[in-house]
């Protein structure tokens, strides 16, 4: 009982116990909801949404949001409850931050100005976001779901997605810092 | 009279049951997928951005386990016919330049859409308050772009939604079985090389 519950309580796991949790979850997924695991679209319908509070009904007549549909939908849940899940292991671990505007690597390279954090994260969220829609999928919806379904699509996604992160990475923290 | 009123609100209220039913199972199951994503270190910027620099092998190692026990069990359910795949259509446009642009964004954010639902569950701010606002402002900006985008870059070189199987025109296990041998030859040699 004890070292059960020490593995919920435990900060980490092995990688490959997380990644083969995942695959089986991935199982599930498809069979009992008929879908793969994905997130990127959520922020699209969410960005909608907002936009929808402010403007009205208007712009759900938007040519993507058609497409896309601005509901609450499976996907939209889906995001929900990885914040949920991430924040009760984060409380069951005693890992969960309070205050943690900067993270330590970055600390290391650019200094602990919340700012400058923040304004970069602003920055690289808006090109993620839009690249990810681009692209039709993210590092989960490509990057995992579509590569086990060995889709050329993902593949083909999931290579240029680390192509370019690890290019820019090496920009952001070997030349620039 | 009555009865029949009656069954026909029942039916209404199981309706509205079996329509939000959907809805629980993708919760549960994302509360299952951030509790991993916290486990595997992975909703933290220095786990990612470590990952990028290639100093920290965590995410390749929980994306490749993951695909590697996703697919046996997905074509395996293929092939007894529990399950249709559902695959996204794609292009060159899409799937390299899209991909770039997301690995520039993946990279300077140093979260990606999944991950950052899980940072900011795990309570980093930087993920809340910067890359939350970031990724709805970016996929805001493709929305408003999308009419000009679609019947250009995203339409060049067009392949549909195929598999690598139906590419190649062989059985799925032709590629299942030597993809899951390579990816678990390069898990061990990853581990082997203390990456």
């Amino acid at each position: 009982m004890e070292t059960m519950l020490a593995f919920f309580t435990d900060v980490s796991w092995s990688p490959y116990v997380v990644g083969i949790g995942i695959g089986i979850l991935s199982w599930l997924s498809f069979l009992i909801s008929g879908k793969p695991i994905a997130t990127s679209t959520t922020f699209a319908r969410a960005g909608g949404m907002i936009e929808q509070m402010i403007k009205g009904e208007k712009v759900a007549e938007r040519a993507y949001y058609k497409k896309i549909k601005l509901q609450i939908n499976w996907q939209w849940m889906l995001v929900l409850g990885v914040v949920i899940g991430s924040f009760l292991s984060a409380i069951l671990s005693g890992d969960f931050k309070v205050g943690v505007w900067v993270p330590s690597l970055w600390v290391s390279a650019f200094g602990d100005s919340a700012f400058l954090r923040v304004i970069v994260a602003i920055a690289g969220g808006i090109i993620l976001g839009f690249g990810a829609r681009f692209a039709g999928g993210c590092t989960s919806g490509h990057g995992i779901s579509g590569t086990l379904q060995l889709a050329v699509s993902s593949w083909i996604s999931a290579i240029f997605f680390f192509i370019g992160g690890i290019i820019t990475a090496h920009i952001i923290f070997y030349f620039i810092a | 009279m009555e009865t029949k009123k009656q069954s026909a609100e029942n039916a209404t209220v199981t309706d509205y049951i079996a329509d939000k039913r959907p809805l629980l199972f993708g919760l549960g199951f994302g509360i299952l997928f951030g509790f991993l994503l916290h486990k595997g270190g992975v909703t933290k910027y220095d786990v990612i951005v470590g990952q990028l620099l290639l100093t920290d092998f965590t995410v390749v190692k929980i994306m490749l386990s993951a695909v590697v026990t996703g697919m046996i069990g997905i074509y395996f359910m293929k092939s007894l016919g529990w399950i249709k795949l559902s695959l996204k259509s794609g292009s060159v446009g899409m799937n390299i330049i899209g991909a770039l642009i997301f690995g520039v964004g993946f990279a300077v954010l140093g979260y990606c859409p999944g991950t950052i639902a899980g940072a900011i569950g795990n309570g980093y701010l930087d993920a809340i308050v910067g890359g939350l606002a970031g990724i709805l402002l970016g996929t805001w900006i493709f929305a408003i772009m999308y009419p000009k985008l679609k019947d250009g870059i995203l339409q060049k070189g067009e392949f549909g939604d195929i598999t690598i199987p139906r590419l190649l025109k062989v059985n799925d296990w032709v590629v299942v079985l030597p993809v899951a041998a390579l990816i678990i030859l390069l898990l061990v040699w990853i581990q082997n090389a203390g990456l």
